[in-house]
């Protein structure tokens, strides 16, 4: 086993700092309890473009710019960008790096995306390859829905678990100075499918690959959940957050109220918006506008960050395949002294 | 060696378990209501066409098919139909109105891809098959009338 892995975990010796942080959400996340923590926030879906697709790229463009901004950098000033999202060919980060002068790697993991940038980012900066990393990722609910169900007006009726796809992007500048929130360790998660079919079930499909995911961390730093402030999932819903503690319980790991969820929380709870948030975008928003500025103010002191990805295409549900799924984890700190 | 070992069936009991129930009882009766009024408000025009406008019973009838179109695809680009959809299900699924807001919705949906490729190669996305096993029933009850 490689020096600094333990299991599935990476440890960093030099934990990268969360430099910088920015959120830009779309016009209903912005009317949910929390639309005041984020930076920007669109009235429109489309963002005054002519489609839905180039509406998400300019927010997910103007993410990483303010990101890079907060952060007092140049784009080349940065040595690598990992982004992705939702769509076919990642369109929307592939977009977004042609206009920027950065090295850029496209990455996929559905909604765990945005942990999986986080976690290379770190591994590429502890591993002496960088010294500065952008990772973003957006998703985006018009285009989501016409990639993965049917048109949005067309009136079929969903079940109340159904999630609706978090129109948001965020954009993390990680470096070695300045910030409140290191990077100290990664889970690497496998994939998991326990025959979830429901495509309209996507908390319950990820729910298990996200309890895998903790219980891992926790062996492989010999830690429990007492060693944690709070753990946070990406866009399990509130369905998929219920499962998840029912398969914690069965392993005898009581979350009670350390356990909380991006797509959950996002809208809410109201019912118009079903099982809560999903898409990549909540976590990406959400953990950098929210519970960053906690752990700064001292609320949270080591949080783990669970990025939970539903593994579909529209083809393999048409095609009656089971929903593969993954998670990865970081742990994020309060940086000490800082 | 994984951490969680559950079979599909184990899994599937805790799933079923933390969902939210689908209240059927209460879906059939909304998308009886709905349905119904979407109906009856096809009689009324069907009524007001014969008795105000004169038009024969047959007629009448066309006149009220596509009056019922028309408001479906109506509501569906005021972003009505897809609202009253999540609320009666079948209810306006099926009707006339229901098909016209199937044709609506990707027709609204695809203009950004523009009129050729988007609107037309997208039309009928979901009222494709709906219209070629149509025809196909319609042909072989045809067919069985014609022999019997």
């Amino acid at each position: 086993m490689a020096e600094k892995t333990k299991g599935q975990t990476l440890i960093f010796r030099n934990p990268p700092h969360i430099v910088a942080h920015a959120s830009i959400v779309g016009p209903e996340e912005s009317k949910g309890p929390y639309s005041e923590y984020f930076d920007l926030h669109l009235e429109d879906a489309k963002y005054g473009k002519d489609s839905w697709e180039k509406g998400e790229e300019r927010m997910a463009a103007n993410a990483v710019n303010l990101s890079l901004d907060k952060a007092s950098v140049t784009p080349a000033d940065v040595d690598l960008m990992l982004g992705g999202d939702l769509l076919n060919q990642l369109i929307t980060a592939d977009f977004v790096a042609r206009d920027l002068d950065t090295p850029f790697l496209g990455i996929y993991s559905a909604c765990a995306t945005l942990v999986e940038g986080l976690t290379l980012g770190a591994a590429l900066m502890d591993g002496g390859f960088a010294d500065c990393v952008v990772a973003f990722a957006s998703s985006h609910y018009q285009t989501a829905e016409r990639q993965f169900r049917t048109p949005l007006e067309y009136g079929v009726q969903y079940p109340p678990y159904k999630q609706y796809t978090v129109t948001g992007a965020g954009s993390y500048v990680l470096g070695w100075l300045g910030g409140d929130v290191w990077i100290s360790h990664a889970t690497l998660g496998k994939v998991i499918d326990l025959g979830v079919t429901d495509p309209n079930d996507l908390g319950s499909a990820m729910a298990p690959a996200a309890a895998e995911i903790i219980l891992q961390n926790f062996k492989d730093l010999n830690r429990s959940i007492n060693d944690y402030d709070l753990i946070l999932t990406g866009d399990l819903g509130i369905t998929g957050k219920k499962v998840l503690t029912a398969l914690l319980e069965e392993e005898n790991v009581i979350p009670e109220d350390k356990l909380m969820d991006c797509g959950a929380e996002i809208f809410g709870y109201k019912e118009e918006y079903g099982s809560g948030g999903s898409g990549v975008g909540a976590s990406a928003t959400f953990f950098g506008s929210v519970i960053i500025p906690k752990m700064k103010a001292g609320e949270y002191r080591r949080v783990l960050l669970i990025g939970t990805g539903a593994l579909l295409s529209a083809l393999t549900v048409k095609q009656k395949e089971s929903i593969p799924a993954i998670a990865h984890a970081i742990v994020a700190e309060r940086i000490p002294g800082g | 060696m994984k951490n969680i070992n559950k079979t599909t069936d184990e899994f599937n009991k805790i799933v079923k378990k933390e969902q939210p129930a689908v209240n059927k009882v209460s879906n059939f009766l909304k998308a009886y209501l709905v349905g119904g009024t979407i109906c009856l408000i096809g009689q009324i025009f069907w009524e007001l066409y014969m008795t105000l406008f004169d038009y024969s019973q047959q007629d009448a009838e066309t006149m009220v098919t596509i009056t019922m179109i028309f408001l479906g695809g109506l509501l569906t680009g005021l972003d009505v139909y897809d609202e009253i959809g999540q609320f009666a299900g079948a209810g306006s699924l099926v009707p006339v109105t229901g098909f016209a807001n199937s044709m609506v919705a990707p027709a609204l949906e695809y203009k950004q891809e523009g009129f050729i490729i988007g609107i037309g190669a997208n039309l009928f996305s979901i009222a494709g098959p709906v219209l070629a096993y149509g025809m196909v029933s319609a042909f072989l009850v045809g067919l069985i009338k014609t022999l019997f």
